[in-house]
């Protein structure tokens, strides 16, 4: 199953991936090799299986509504490439 | 031209519940705080944390779904759905996609045509963004700042069929679904602070056609009344694109306060595809019968169980009903009245005549106002001892309102005690016969109105405080001794 580069490029913008032309087509290559492998699983009887979300038999795993410390604040921002008034500052969104 | 159309709309509203923590970490939800201290390593989307389920969120969402008639999953997930916009700091909201916890509701609203009920296509469990503030409005904003204090907020978003036909139908809708929310007590449902938020997918369509018109999304809808302006403003701008031979592009447009119109933001095509798969962070919730019936016998009175109450047991008419029940303060106030004054017509006139218009004109809620339960009661039983008249009592409702102070103190300090004494009231009825010789003609001559006259100068002279009933008799006595 091959896939094409325009196919690529979307997965990429979605991803938010700058790509140069040769890793396109390489990526293009190693991506049909694994919705290839997909085909295989795919000839499996799969009639009257519900399809599973998870692997753990766990359900409800819940906890009490009660508040506990958060960060401070310089270290919740440590790592913000831009700052303003205590708020991350991030360029013009549309 | 507009009537050639119809237009359809469908709110996708989202509650932030009044859980005290953020929905799969510890963190506090206040509103208010500052800016990115209610944050840590789960919300702002650390690698490596693990977020846990807060039940309160669940119950909430299962109270709501209940409320709206939904049909409740027995087996329901959560999903990441994947975007980058800055307001979310893990490029993916957990959310639920294929297997809400409750579908196929429907509520109940007063149209102009009678009752209609409006589909919930289905109620689903979500974290909220953090919150952006940009310089002006987010077109012409030179750069934006993140506040991620609302990140992971839980967030209920409820979505309704297609069934609106007009923006006054969908404030409508938006009101009562506030309503119920209020009276499950679930959200403060503020929409100024933006618990309350809704978005509206609006399209028009010729009169007759079944076919879907194109629709668009429209976004930052913050108050009843940009809802209702943007859905006019939009449903315009698309009939008269239609009308001009364009096409409506499906796309997002967000609502511009300032300048009263809807501005595209984005089309929609390009960035909506969202790669939706089960969180693996979080197991499902298995929801058994127990569980929901639990929830069920523990829901308080609803809207318009109250007003089905109100107009079986006291007979009081739909429109009292509704007045009654527009908040949870005013019901309870109303039941309070009737407890202690088992006649529920009289303290419904009150609550909603003279005591409405009170809070009308000062633009306060009954619950912010000096007027107790027990205060208006007192002042009831006044008028029904004949200590006062009507009149008088709506004198002493106004003083009430202003001052806090009980109702006997008001009429003794102020010297309002009804005058039932016959022969003082006698006194000011013929003073009053006397003075009008010209109008005591006119009733002789069969003209009832001048009684009417009589009867008003005479509490006039009075200063209101003249038995009513008791200078009608003697008037129509001595007019006719004459």
């Amino acid at each position: 199953m091959a896939l094409t580069i325009e196919e690529v490029e979307h997965v990429a913008r979605l991803a938010r991936l700058n790509l140069p032309a040769e890793e396109k087509n390489m990526y293009a290559q190693q991506l049909s090799s694994i919705l290839d492998f997909f085909t295989i699983l795919n000839r499996l009887p799969t009639d009257g299986v519900e399809p599973l979300a998870h692997v753990l038999p766990l359900f409800n795993v819940m906890r009490a509504d009660e508040t506990g410390p958060s960060l401070p604040r310089d270290e919740a921002m440590a790592n913000a490439p831009l700052a303003e008034d205590g708020q991350f500052k991030v360029p013009k969104i549309v | 031209m507009t009537d050639k159309y119809e237009a359809v709309i469908g709110l996708e509203v989202h509650v932030e519940l009044k859980t005290k923590s953020k929905a799969f970490c510890h963190c506090a939800t206040s509103f208010g705080a500052e800016p990115n201290t209610h944050v840590c390593p789960i919300c702002l989307g650390m690698p490596g944390v693990l977020p846990v389920l807060n039940r309160q969120m669940v119950e909430y969402a299962l109270m709501t779904a209940l409320a709206l008639n939904c049909r409740i999953a027995d087996y329901c997930k959560f999903d990441r759905k994947n975007y980058f916009y800055p307001d979310l700091p893990k490029n993916y909201q957990i959310s639920q996609y294929d297997l809400p916890i409750a579908r196929s509701g429907s509520l109940v609203i007063e149209t102009k045509n009678g009752q209609r009920a409006i589909g919930i296509n289905r109620v689903h469990m979500e974290e909220d963004a953090g919150k952006l503030v940009h310089k002006g409005n987010i077109i012409t904003t030179p750069y934006s700042l993140v506040d991620l204090n609302r990140a992971g907020t839980p967030l209920l978003e409820i979505v309704s069929e297609p069934d609106l036909r007009s923006p006054g139908e969908a404030r409508v809708y938006m009101e009562q679904l506030r309503l119920i929310l209020l009276y499950l007590g679930v959200s403060d449902c503020k929409m100024e602070e933006g618990s309350l938020r809704c978005d509206a997918n609006i399209s028009v369509r010729p009169q007759g056609q079944q076919q879907l018109g194109t629709k668009t999304e429209i976004k930052n809808l913050n108050s009843f009344r940009s809802l209702e302006r943007a859905l006019d403003y939009e449903i315009t701008r698309q009939i008269e694109a239609l009308a001009q031979g364009e096409r409506i592009i499906q796309e997002t447009r967000t609502w511009d306060e300032d300048r009263q119109v809807t501005m595209s933001m984005r089309s929609k095509e390009e960035a909506h595809d969202y790669r939706y798969f089960p969180d693996p962070d979080l197991p499902p919730l298995r929801i058994d019968r127990d569980w929901v019936e639990r929830v069920r016998r523990s829901l308080p009175e609803l809207p318009e169980q109250a007003r089905r109450r109100l107009s079986e047991e006291y007979n009081l008419s739909r429109y009292d009903a509704l007045l009654l029940t527009a908040s949870k303060d005013i019901l309870d106030f109303f039941d309070d009245c009737v407890a202690r004054y088992p006649k529920p017509k009289v303290v419904a006139n009150w609550i909603t005549g003279d005591l409405a218009r009170l809070l009308n004109q000062s633009k306060l809620e009954i619950g912010d106002c000096r007027v107790t339960p027990a205060l208006l009661v007192g002042l009831l039983k006044l008028l029904d001892e004949g200590t006062i008249s009507g009149k008088i009592a709506k004198a002493v409702l106004e003083e009430m309102f202003t001052t806090g102070e009980a109702p006997d103190k008001i009429v003794k300090d102020r010297r309002l005690i009804q005058i039932s004494d016959e022969s003082a009231v006698k006194a000011i009825v013929d003073e009053v016969i006397a003075g009008n010789p010209k109008v005591v003609e006119d009733f002789r001559n069969g003209k009832d109105k001048a009684l009417g006259f009589l009867v008003g100068q005479v509490m006039k002279a009075s200063k209101g405080k003249a038995n009513p009933e008791l200078v009608n008799r003697l008037l129509r006595e001595e007019l006719s001794r004459r």
